[in-house]
Protein backbone atom coordinates (compact mmCIF):
# COMPACT_ATOMS: atom_id res chain seq x y z
CA UNK A 1 0.00 0.00 0.00
CA UNK A 2 1.21 3.50 -0.82
CA UNK A 3 0.76 6.26 1.72
CA UNK A 4 1.68 9.91 1.86
CA UNK A 5 2.92 11.49 5.07
CA UNK A 6 1.93 15.17 5.03
CA UNK A 7 4.00 17.13 7.53
CA UNK A 8 2.44 20.31 8.89
CA UNK A 9 4.58 22.74 10.86
CA UNK A 10 3.87 25.99 12.67
CA UNK A 11 5.89 29.20 12.27
CA UNK A 12 8.34 28.13 15.00
CA UNK A 13 8.91 24.83 13.18
CA UNK A 14 9.71 26.59 9.92
CA UNK A 15 12.00 29.05 11.74
CA UNK A 16 14.23 26.18 12.96
CA UNK A 17 15.72 25.88 9.48
CA UNK A 18 17.58 29.17 9.95
CA UNK A 19 17.87 29.33 13.74
CA UNK A 20 21.61 29.75 14.49
CA UNK A 21 21.36 27.55 17.61
CA UNK A 22 19.11 24.81 16.22
CA UNK A 23 19.56 24.69 12.45
CA UNK A 24 22.43 22.19 12.76
CA UNK A 25 20.23 19.56 14.45
CA UNK A 26 17.43 20.26 12.00
CA UNK A 27 19.67 19.59 9.02
CA UNK A 28 21.07 16.44 10.64
CA UNK A 29 17.75 14.96 11.77
CA UNK A 30 15.75 15.25 8.56
CA UNK A 31 18.30 13.64 6.21
CA UNK A 32 18.80 10.93 8.86
CA UNK A 33 15.08 10.18 8.80
CA UNK A 34 15.04 10.15 4.99
CA UNK A 35 18.00 7.78 5.02
CA UNK A 36 16.23 5.45 7.48
CA UNK A 37 13.24 5.32 5.11
CA UNK A 38 15.53 4.54 2.19
CA UNK A 39 17.50 1.87 4.06
CA UNK A 40 14.21 0.23 5.04
CA UNK A 41 13.33 0.17 1.34
CA UNK A 42 9.99 1.92 1.83
CA UNK A 43 10.53 5.43 0.45
CA UNK A 44 9.07 6.18 -2.97
CA UNK A 45 9.29 9.97 -3.03
CA UNK A 46 8.92 13.23 -1.18
CA UNK A 47 10.14 16.78 -0.82
CA UNK A 48 10.65 19.49 1.73
CA UNK A 49 8.84 22.71 0.90
CA UNK A 50 9.90 26.36 1.21
CA UNK A 51 7.90 28.27 3.86
CA UNK A 52 4.27 29.21 3.13
CA UNK A 53 5.26 32.85 2.49
CA UNK A 54 6.83 31.75 -0.79
CA UNK A 55 3.59 30.13 -2.02
CA UNK A 56 1.54 31.39 -4.93
CA UNK A 57 -2.03 30.17 -5.18
CA UNK A 58 -3.85 29.88 -8.47
CA UNK A 59 -7.62 29.52 -8.46
CA UNK A 60 -10.00 29.05 -11.34
CA UNK A 61 -13.43 30.40 -10.44
CA UNK A 62 -16.30 30.76 -12.89
CA UNK A 63 -13.81 30.37 -15.70
CA UNK A 64 -11.65 33.24 -14.38
CA UNK A 65 -8.11 32.92 -13.05
CA UNK A 66 -7.23 34.39 -9.68
CA UNK A 67 -3.58 34.45 -8.70
CA UNK A 68 -2.80 35.21 -5.08
CA UNK A 69 0.42 35.62 -3.11
CA UNK A 70 0.77 33.24 -0.19
CA UNK A 71 -0.87 29.95 0.74
CA UNK A 72 -4.51 29.13 0.10
CA UNK A 73 -5.44 29.10 3.78
CA UNK A 74 -3.99 31.09 6.65
CA UNK A 75 -4.05 28.28 9.20
CA UNK A 76 -1.44 28.20 11.97
CA UNK A 77 0.15 25.01 10.69
CA UNK A 78 1.22 24.83 7.07
CA UNK A 79 2.47 22.03 4.86
CA UNK A 80 6.24 21.86 5.31
CA UNK A 81 6.96 18.76 3.26
CA UNK A 82 5.81 15.26 2.44
CA UNK A 83 7.04 11.72 1.94
CA UNK A 84 5.46 8.98 -0.11
CA UNK A 85 6.12 5.48 1.21
CA UNK A 86 5.17 1.95 0.31
CA UNK A 87 4.49 -0.28 3.33
CA UNK A 88 2.34 -3.36 4.01
CA UNK A 89 -0.40 -1.55 5.96
CA UNK A 90 -1.55 1.53 7.84
CA UNK A 91 0.06 0.32 11.08
CA UNK A 92 3.47 0.41 9.43
CA UNK A 93 2.71 3.83 7.90
CA UNK A 94 1.82 5.20 11.36
CA UNK A 95 5.06 3.81 12.77
CA UNK A 96 7.02 5.85 10.24
CA UNK A 97 4.82 8.90 10.86
CA UNK A 98 5.67 8.72 14.56
CA UNK A 99 9.40 8.86 13.73
CA UNK A 100 9.17 12.08 11.71
CA UNK A 101 11.60 14.45 13.47
CA UNK A 102 9.24 17.44 13.32
CA UNK A 103 9.30 20.07 16.07
CA UNK A 104 6.73 20.07 18.89
CA UNK A 105 3.49 21.60 17.65
CA UNK A 106 3.83 19.92 14.27
CA UNK A 107 1.68 17.09 13.07
CA UNK A 108 1.79 14.40 10.44
CA UNK A 109 -1.27 13.44 8.45
CA UNK A 110 -1.17 9.96 6.94
CA UNK A 111 -3.29 9.31 3.86
CA UNK A 112 -3.51 6.32 1.57
CA UNK A 113 -2.59 7.27 -2.00
CA UNK A 114 -5.51 7.17 -4.38
CA UNK A 115 -5.54 4.09 -6.53
CA UNK A 116 -6.60 5.05 -10.05
CA UNK A 117 -9.42 2.71 -11.14
CA UNK A 118 -8.29 0.46 -13.97
CA UNK B 1 -22.87 15.99 48.35
CA UNK B 2 -21.45 18.35 45.73
CA UNK B 3 -21.20 17.48 42.05
CA UNK B 4 -17.40 17.27 41.98
CA UNK B 5 -17.37 15.12 45.12
CA UNK B 6 -19.86 12.71 43.59
CA UNK B 7 -17.88 12.67 40.36
CA UNK B 8 -14.77 11.84 42.37
CA UNK B 9 -16.59 9.01 44.17
CA UNK B 10 -17.73 7.61 40.82
CA UNK B 11 -14.26 7.90 39.38
CA UNK B 12 -12.88 6.05 42.40
CA UNK B 13 -15.49 3.29 42.02
CA UNK B 14 -14.62 3.05 38.32
CA UNK B 15 -10.92 2.79 38.99
CA UNK B 16 -11.21 0.32 41.84
CA UNK B 17 -13.91 -1.96 40.55
CA UNK B 18 -14.37 -1.55 36.81
CA UNK B 19 -12.60 -4.80 35.94
CA UNK B 20 -14.23 -6.72 38.79
CA UNK B 21 -17.67 -5.57 37.68
CA UNK B 22 -17.08 -6.35 33.98
CA UNK B 23 -15.61 -9.76 34.82
CA UNK B 24 -18.51 -10.61 37.11
CA UNK B 25 -21.20 -9.41 34.69
CA UNK B 26 -19.68 -11.17 31.66
CA UNK B 27 -18.52 -14.41 33.26
CA UNK B 28 -21.70 -16.31 32.49
CA UNK B 29 -22.85 -14.72 29.23
CA UNK B 30 -19.28 -14.24 27.89
CA UNK B 31 -20.72 -11.07 26.43
CA UNK B 32 -18.06 -8.47 27.26
CA UNK B 33 -19.52 -5.78 25.02
CA UNK B 34 -22.94 -6.21 26.64
CA UNK B 35 -21.44 -6.10 30.13
CA UNK B 36 -19.45 -2.95 29.32
CA UNK B 37 -22.47 -1.20 27.84
CA UNK B 38 -24.63 -2.07 30.84
CA UNK B 39 -21.90 -0.88 33.18
CA UNK B 40 -21.53 2.37 31.25
CA UNK B 41 -25.28 2.88 31.70
CA UNK B 42 -24.91 2.18 35.42
CA UNK B 43 -22.13 4.77 35.74
CA UNK B 44 -24.31 7.28 33.88
CA UNK B 45 -27.20 6.53 36.24
CA UNK B 46 -24.86 7.04 39.20
CA UNK B 47 -23.85 10.45 37.86
CA UNK B 48 -27.53 11.38 37.65
CA UNK B 49 -28.79 10.04 40.97
CA UNK B 50 -25.87 10.08 43.44
CA UNK B 51 -25.66 13.87 43.71
CA UNK B 52 -29.29 13.79 45.01
CA UNK B 53 -29.31 10.59 47.05
CA UNK B 54 -25.71 10.61 48.17
CA UNK B 55 -23.11 7.94 47.36
CA UNK B 56 -24.53 4.56 48.43
CA UNK B 57 -22.84 2.68 51.22
CA UNK B 58 -21.64 0.01 48.78
CA UNK B 59 -21.11 1.80 45.47
CA UNK B 60 -19.90 -1.37 43.71
CA UNK B 61 -23.00 -3.34 44.65
CA UNK B 62 -25.24 -0.46 43.53
CA UNK B 63 -23.47 -0.37 40.16
CA UNK B 64 -23.70 -4.15 39.84
CA UNK B 65 -27.43 -4.29 40.52
CA UNK B 66 -28.11 -1.35 38.18
CA UNK B 67 -25.99 -2.83 35.39
CA UNK B 68 -27.66 -6.23 35.76
CA UNK B 69 -31.08 -4.58 35.45
CA UNK B 70 -29.94 -2.96 32.21
CA UNK B 71 -28.86 -6.35 30.90
CA UNK B 72 -32.31 -7.77 31.69
CA UNK B 73 -34.08 -4.79 30.09
CA UNK B 74 -32.02 -5.25 26.98
CA UNK B 75 -32.61 -8.95 26.61
CA UNK B 76 -36.35 -8.35 27.13
CA UNK B 77 -36.24 -5.66 24.53
CA UNK B 78 -34.33 -7.81 22.08
CA UNK B 79 -36.70 -10.71 22.86
CA UNK B 80 -33.75 -13.05 22.53
CA UNK B 81 -33.96 -16.44 24.17
CA UNK B 82 -37.18 -16.28 26.17
CA UNK B 83 -35.58 -18.55 28.76
CA UNK B 84 -32.66 -16.18 29.29
CA UNK B 85 -34.73 -13.64 31.19
CA UNK B 86 -35.69 -15.87 34.14
CA UNK B 87 -32.05 -16.97 34.35
CA UNK B 88 -30.98 -13.36 34.50
CA UNK B 89 -33.64 -12.74 37.15
CA UNK B 90 -32.06 -15.40 39.36
CA UNK B 91 -28.71 -13.68 38.90
CA UNK B 92 -30.26 -10.38 39.90
CA UNK B 93 -31.51 -11.93 43.13
CA UNK B 94 -28.02 -13.21 43.78
CA UNK B 95 -26.64 -9.72 43.09
CA UNK B 96 -29.08 -8.33 45.66
CA UNK B 97 -27.86 -10.83 48.22
CA UNK B 98 -24.30 -9.82 47.48
CA UNK B 99 -25.26 -6.18 47.72
CA UNK B 100 -26.78 -6.72 51.18
CA UNK B 101 -24.26 -9.22 52.48
CA UNK B 102 -20.86 -8.49 53.91
CA UNK B 103 -18.75 -10.50 51.49
CA UNK B 104 -17.48 -8.83 48.34
CA UNK B 105 -18.68 -10.31 45.06
CA UNK B 106 -16.51 -13.01 43.50
CA UNK B 107 -13.41 -11.73 41.76
CA UNK B 108 -13.39 -13.05 38.19
CA UNK B 109 -10.64 -10.76 36.97
CA UNK B 110 -8.08 -13.53 36.70
CA UNK B 111 -10.44 -15.47 34.45
CA UNK B 112 -11.01 -12.32 32.45
CA UNK B 113 -7.24 -11.83 32.04
CA UNK B 114 -6.94 -15.38 30.73
CA UNK B 115 -9.84 -14.78 28.34
CA UNK B 116 -8.16 -11.63 27.00
CA UNK B 117 -4.90 -13.50 26.34
CA UNK B 118 -6.57 -16.65 25.01
CA UNK B 119 -4.75 -18.25 22.04
CA UNK B 120 -7.90 -17.82 19.92
CA UNK B 121 -7.66 -14.03 20.29
CA UNK B 122 -5.50 -12.11 17.82
CA UNK B 123 -2.18 -11.26 19.53
CA UNK B 124 -2.57 -7.60 18.51
CA UNK B 125 -5.90 -7.42 20.35
CA UNK B 126 -4.88 -9.09 23.62
CA UNK B 127 -3.24 -6.20 25.44
CA UNK B 128 -5.78 -3.61 24.21
CA UNK B 129 -8.59 -5.90 25.33
CA UNK B 130 -7.08 -6.16 28.80
CA UNK B 131 -6.64 -2.43 29.10
CA UNK B 132 -10.22 -1.87 28.08
CA UNK B 133 -12.06 -4.57 30.03
CA UNK B 134 -9.92 -4.86 33.15
CA UNK B 135 -8.84 -1.25 33.58
CA UNK B 136 -11.61 0.55 31.71
CA UNK B 137 -9.34 2.58 29.40
CA UNK B 138 -11.17 4.04 26.42
CA UNK B 139 -10.46 2.83 22.88
CA UNK B 140 -9.14 6.19 21.65
CA UNK B 141 -6.44 6.27 24.32
CA UNK B 142 -5.50 2.66 23.69
CA UNK B 143 -5.21 3.44 19.96
CA UNK B 144 -2.82 6.32 20.65
CA UNK B 145 -0.70 4.19 22.95
CA UNK B 146 -0.42 1.44 20.35
CA UNK B 147 0.00 3.87 17.45
CA UNK B 148 -2.98 2.37 15.66
CA UNK B 149 -5.77 4.13 13.74
CA UNK B 150 -8.58 4.57 16.32
CA UNK B 151 -11.20 3.10 13.97
CA UNK B 152 -8.97 0.05 13.47
CA UNK B 153 -8.44 -0.36 17.21
CA UNK B 154 -12.18 -0.11 17.88
CA UNK B 155 -12.76 -2.75 15.21
CA UNK B 156 -10.09 -5.08 16.64
CA UNK B 157 -11.64 -4.82 20.10
CA UNK B 158 -15.15 -5.42 18.79
CA UNK B 159 -14.01 -8.42 16.75
CA UNK B 160 -12.24 -9.92 19.77
CA UNK B 161 -15.35 -9.55 21.92
CA UNK B 162 -17.57 -11.15 19.27
CA UNK B 163 -15.09 -14.00 19.08
CA UNK B 164 -15.19 -14.53 22.85
CA UNK B 165 -18.99 -14.57 22.85
CA UNK B 166 -19.56 -16.64 19.71
CA UNK B 167 -16.70 -19.10 20.10
CA UNK B 168 -17.79 -19.44 23.74
CA UNK B 169 -14.31 -18.90 25.10
CA UNK B 170 -14.75 -19.99 28.71
CA UNK B 171 -14.16 -17.75 31.71
CA UNK B 172 -12.01 -20.22 33.57
CA UNK B 173 -8.55 -20.81 34.93
CA UNK B 174 -6.46 -22.89 32.46
CA UNK B 175 -5.60 -26.53 33.24
CA UNK B 176 -2.18 -27.44 34.56
CA UNK B 177 -1.05 -28.72 31.16
CA UNK B 178 -1.45 -25.37 29.43
CA UNK B 179 -0.88 -23.24 32.52
CA UNK B 180 2.63 -21.93 31.81
CA UNK B 181 1.94 -20.99 28.21
CA UNK B 182 -1.35 -19.29 29.04
CA UNK B 183 0.16 -17.43 31.99
CA UNK B 184 3.04 -16.23 29.82
CA UNK B 185 0.54 -14.75 27.33
CA UNK B 186 -1.03 -12.76 30.17
CA UNK B 187 2.38 -11.61 31.43
CA UNK B 188 3.52 -10.61 27.93
CA UNK B 189 0.38 -8.54 27.43
CA UNK B 190 0.96 -6.71 30.71
CA UNK B 191 4.62 -6.13 29.90
CA UNK B 192 3.66 -4.77 26.46
CA UNK B 193 1.60 -2.12 28.26
CA UNK B 194 4.54 -1.23 30.45
CA UNK B 195 6.93 -0.96 27.51
CA UNK B 196 4.60 1.46 25.76
CA UNK B 197 4.71 3.64 28.82
CA UNK B 198 8.47 3.31 29.30
CA UNK B 199 9.89 3.88 25.83
CA UNK B 200 8.73 7.46 25.54
CA UNK B 201 11.29 9.35 27.63
CA UNK B 202 9.80 12.72 26.75
CA UNK B 203 6.37 11.81 28.01
CA UNK B 204 7.78 10.62 31.31
CA UNK B 205 5.70 13.10 33.25
CA UNK B 206 2.38 12.54 31.57
CA UNK B 207 0.50 9.89 29.65
CA UNK B 208 3.28 7.36 29.30
CA UNK B 209 3.73 7.48 33.06
CA UNK B 210 0.03 6.75 33.47
CA UNK B 211 0.26 3.81 31.08
CA UNK B 212 3.23 2.41 33.00
CA UNK B 213 1.23 2.86 36.19
CA UNK B 214 -1.69 0.96 34.64
CA UNK B 215 0.65 -1.90 33.74
CA UNK B 216 1.99 -2.01 37.28
CA UNK B 217 -1.59 -1.94 38.55
CA UNK B 218 -2.38 -4.96 36.37
CA UNK B 219 0.75 -6.67 37.67
CA UNK B 220 -0.38 -6.05 41.25
CA UNK B 221 -3.84 -7.40 40.50
CA UNK B 222 -2.25 -10.51 39.07
CA UNK B 223 0.07 -10.97 42.04
CA UNK B 224 -2.87 -10.62 44.40
CA UNK B 225 -4.65 -13.37 42.46
CA UNK B 226 -1.58 -15.60 41.96
CA UNK B 227 0.65 -14.94 44.96
CA UNK B 228 2.87 -17.98 44.39
CA UNK B 229 3.83 -17.66 40.71
CA UNK B 230 7.53 -16.71 40.43
CA UNK B 231 7.16 -15.15 36.97
CA UNK B 232 4.33 -12.91 38.17
CA UNK B 233 6.67 -11.60 40.88
CA UNK B 234 9.47 -11.39 38.29
CA UNK B 235 7.40 -9.24 35.96
CA UNK B 236 6.23 -6.94 38.74
CA UNK B 237 9.81 -6.61 40.03
CA UNK B 238 11.05 -5.81 36.52
CA UNK B 239 8.48 -3.05 36.04
CA UNK B 240 9.08 -1.54 39.46
CA UNK B 241 12.89 -1.56 39.05
CA UNK B 242 12.49 0.39 35.80
CA UNK B 243 9.92 2.71 37.30
CA UNK B 244 12.29 3.48 40.19
CA UNK B 245 14.68 5.10 37.70
CA UNK B 246 12.10 7.02 35.67
CA UNK B 247 12.77 10.49 37.09
CA UNK B 248 16.54 10.08 36.70
CA UNK B 249 16.21 9.60 32.93
CA UNK B 250 15.50 13.29 32.34
CA UNK B 251 17.68 16.22 33.35
CA UNK B 252 16.41 19.65 34.40
CA UNK B 253 16.33 20.82 30.76
CA UNK B 254 14.33 17.81 29.54
CA UNK B 255 17.37 16.04 28.08
CA UNK B 256 17.77 12.26 28.10
CA UNK B 257 20.22 10.84 30.64
CA UNK B 258 21.49 7.30 29.86
CA UNK B 259 21.52 4.73 32.65
CA UNK B 260 25.29 4.86 33.14
CA UNK B 261 25.20 8.64 33.75
CA UNK B 262 22.14 8.75 35.98
CA UNK B 263 22.34 10.30 39.42
CA UNK B 264 21.56 7.31 41.63
CA UNK B 265 20.32 9.72 44.28
CA UNK B 266 17.28 10.30 42.06
CA UNK B 267 16.34 6.63 42.03
CA UNK B 268 13.40 5.68 44.23
CA UNK B 269 14.78 3.67 47.15
CA UNK B 270 11.29 2.57 48.17
CA UNK B 271 10.56 1.10 44.75
CA UNK B 272 13.96 -0.57 44.46
CA UNK B 273 13.39 -2.10 47.88
CA UNK B 274 9.98 -3.40 46.86
CA UNK B 275 11.28 -4.82 43.57
CA UNK B 276 14.19 -6.46 45.35
CA UNK B 277 11.86 -8.07 47.83
CA UNK B 278 9.64 -9.38 45.01
CA UNK B 279 12.60 -10.78 43.07
CA UNK B 280 13.98 -12.55 46.14
CA UNK B 281 10.56 -14.09 46.70
CA UNK B 282 10.43 -15.24 43.07
CA UNK B 283 13.91 -16.77 43.17
CA UNK B 284 13.01 -18.82 46.22
CA UNK B 285 10.70 -20.92 44.01
CA UNK B 286 13.75 -22.03 41.96
CA UNK B 287 11.88 -21.93 38.69
CA UNK B 288 13.64 -19.54 36.35
CA UNK B 289 11.81 -17.55 33.70
CA UNK B 290 12.62 -14.65 31.41
CA UNK B 291 10.88 -12.01 33.51
CA UNK B 292 12.91 -13.02 36.54
CA UNK B 293 16.10 -12.82 34.46
CA UNK B 294 15.19 -9.39 33.11
CA UNK B 295 14.37 -8.24 36.63
CA UNK B 296 17.73 -9.63 37.81
CA UNK B 297 19.48 -7.54 35.12
CA UNK B 298 17.69 -4.42 36.37
CA UNK B 299 18.58 -5.42 39.92
CA UNK B 300 22.28 -5.56 38.99
CA UNK B 301 22.04 -2.07 37.51
CA UNK B 302 20.54 -0.67 40.69
CA UNK B 303 23.37 -2.17 42.77
CA UNK B 304 25.54 0.66 41.41
CA UNK B 305 23.90 2.90 44.00
CA UNK B 306 25.33 0.79 46.84
CA UNK B 307 28.57 -0.39 45.19
CA UNK B 308 30.08 3.10 44.98
CA UNK B 309 29.22 3.59 41.30
CA UNK B 310 30.52 0.21 40.11
CA UNK B 311 28.44 -2.04 37.85
CA UNK B 312 29.16 -5.77 37.57
CA UNK B 313 28.98 -6.03 33.78
CA UNK B 314 30.22 -9.64 33.75
CA UNK B 315 27.23 -10.61 35.85
CA UNK B 316 24.87 -8.68 33.56
CA UNK B 317 26.38 -10.32 30.45
CA UNK B 318 25.84 -13.70 32.12
CA UNK B 319 22.20 -12.91 32.82
CA UNK B 320 21.70 -11.89 29.18
CA UNK B 321 23.29 -15.19 28.20
CA UNK B 322 20.59 -16.96 30.23
CA UNK B 323 17.91 -14.83 28.63
CA UNK B 324 19.17 -15.70 25.14
CA UNK B 325 19.13 -19.37 26.01
CA UNK B 326 15.45 -19.07 26.93
CA UNK B 327 14.55 -16.94 23.91
CA UNK B 328 17.06 -15.25 21.57
CA UNK B 329 15.13 -12.03 20.99
CA UNK B 330 16.82 -9.16 19.15
CA UNK B 331 16.51 -7.04 22.29
CA UNK B 332 18.37 -9.63 24.39
CA UNK B 333 21.09 -10.02 21.72
CA UNK B 334 21.69 -6.27 21.65
CA UNK B 335 21.60 -6.12 25.45
CA UNK B 336 24.23 -8.85 25.74
CA UNK B 337 26.48 -7.06 23.24
CA UNK B 338 26.20 -3.87 25.29
CA UNK B 339 27.06 -5.68 28.52
CA UNK B 340 29.99 -7.57 26.95
CA UNK B 341 31.32 -4.30 25.52
CA UNK B 342 31.36 -2.79 29.01
CA UNK B 343 32.93 -5.90 30.55
CA UNK B 344 35.50 -6.84 27.88
CA UNK B 345 35.83 -3.79 25.67
CA UNK B 346 34.01 -2.33 22.63
CA UNK B 347 35.58 -4.76 20.13
CA UNK B 348 34.10 -7.78 21.92
CA UNK B 349 30.68 -6.14 21.95
CA UNK B 350 30.94 -5.15 18.30
CA UNK B 351 31.79 -8.73 17.32
CA UNK B 352 28.51 -9.85 18.93
CA UNK B 353 26.51 -7.13 17.17
CA UNK B 354 27.91 -8.33 13.84
CA UNK B 355 26.46 -11.79 14.50
CA UNK B 356 22.88 -10.50 14.61
CA UNK B 357 21.14 -11.11 11.24
CA UNK B 358 20.92 -7.74 9.42
CA UNK B 359 17.27 -8.24 8.43
CA UNK B 360 16.31 -8.37 12.12
CA UNK B 361 17.68 -4.89 12.79
CA UNK B 362 16.77 -2.84 9.68
CA UNK B 363 14.34 -0.74 11.73
CA UNK B 364 15.52 -1.62 15.24
CA UNK B 365 16.67 1.66 16.78
CA UNK B 366 18.48 0.24 19.86
CA UNK B 367 20.78 -1.81 17.60
CA UNK B 368 21.90 1.29 15.71
CA UNK B 369 22.30 3.36 18.86
CA UNK B 370 24.46 0.60 20.39
CA UNK B 371 26.45 0.16 17.16
CA UNK B 372 27.12 3.91 17.03
CA UNK B 373 28.17 3.94 20.68
CA UNK B 374 30.72 1.15 20.13
CA UNK B 375 32.03 2.42 16.78
CA UNK B 376 32.56 5.86 18.29
CA UNK B 377 35.03 4.19 20.69
CA UNK B 378 36.59 1.95 18.07
CA UNK B 379 36.83 4.47 15.20
CA UNK B 380 37.05 5.50 12.45
CA UNK B 381 34.54 8.32 12.88
CA UNK B 382 32.68 8.01 9.53
CA UNK B 383 31.40 4.53 10.39
CA UNK B 384 30.12 5.76 13.76
CA UNK B 385 28.55 8.75 12.00
CA UNK B 386 26.51 6.51 9.68
CA UNK B 387 25.27 4.42 12.61
CA UNK B 388 24.31 7.52 14.63
CA UNK B 389 22.39 8.87 11.65
CA UNK B 390 20.52 5.61 11.32
CA UNK B 391 19.66 5.61 15.03
CA UNK B 392 18.51 9.24 14.82
CA UNK B 393 16.36 8.51 11.77
CA UNK B 394 14.67 5.62 13.60
CA UNK B 395 14.11 7.50 16.88
CA UNK B 396 10.58 8.32 17.85
CA UNK B 397 11.22 9.99 21.16
CA UNK B 398 12.48 13.59 20.86
CA UNK B 399 14.68 13.43 23.98
CA UNK B 400 16.39 10.27 22.68
CA UNK B 401 16.84 11.85 19.26
CA UNK B 402 18.38 15.00 20.76
CA UNK B 403 20.73 12.90 22.89
CA UNK B 404 21.98 11.06 19.78
CA UNK B 405 22.32 14.36 17.87
CA UNK B 406 24.62 15.62 20.69
CA UNK B 407 26.72 12.45 20.42
CA UNK B 408 26.91 12.76 16.65
CA UNK B 409 28.02 16.39 16.88
CA UNK B 410 30.71 15.41 19.37
CA UNK B 411 32.36 12.95 16.95
CA UNK B 412 35.77 14.07 15.67
CA UNK B 413 35.66 15.41 12.10
CA UNK B 414 36.77 13.22 9.22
Amino acid sequence: MKYTLLIYENAAGFALRNDPAKAKDYWLAWPAYTKALQEAGVMTGGAGLEPPGTATTVRIQSGKRHVQDGPYSETKEQLGGYYTIEVPNIDAALEWAARVPAAPGSYVEVRPNLVVPA
Amino acid sequence: MSGPETAAAIERAARDSYGRLVAYLAARSRDLAGAEDALADAFRAALETWPGTGVPEKPEAWLLVTARRRLIDRSRHAKVHAEAVPALQILTDRDQELAQGESPFPDNRLKLLFVCAHPAIDVAARTPLMLQTVLGLDAARIASAFLVKPATMAQRLTRAKIKIRDARIPFEIPEAGEWLERLDAVLEAIYATYSLGWNAVTGSDSRSKELAAEAIALGRVLLQLLPDEPEVKGLLALMIYCEARRDARIDARGGFVPLSEQDTGLWSKTMIHEAHHLLLGAERARSIGHFQLEAAIQSEHTRRAVLGGKTDWDEIALLYEGLIRLAPTTGALVGRAAAVAEARGPAAGWALLLQIPPEAVVNYQPYWAQTAHLLAQLGPAPRARTAYERAIGLSEDPATRDFLLRKLSALPAG
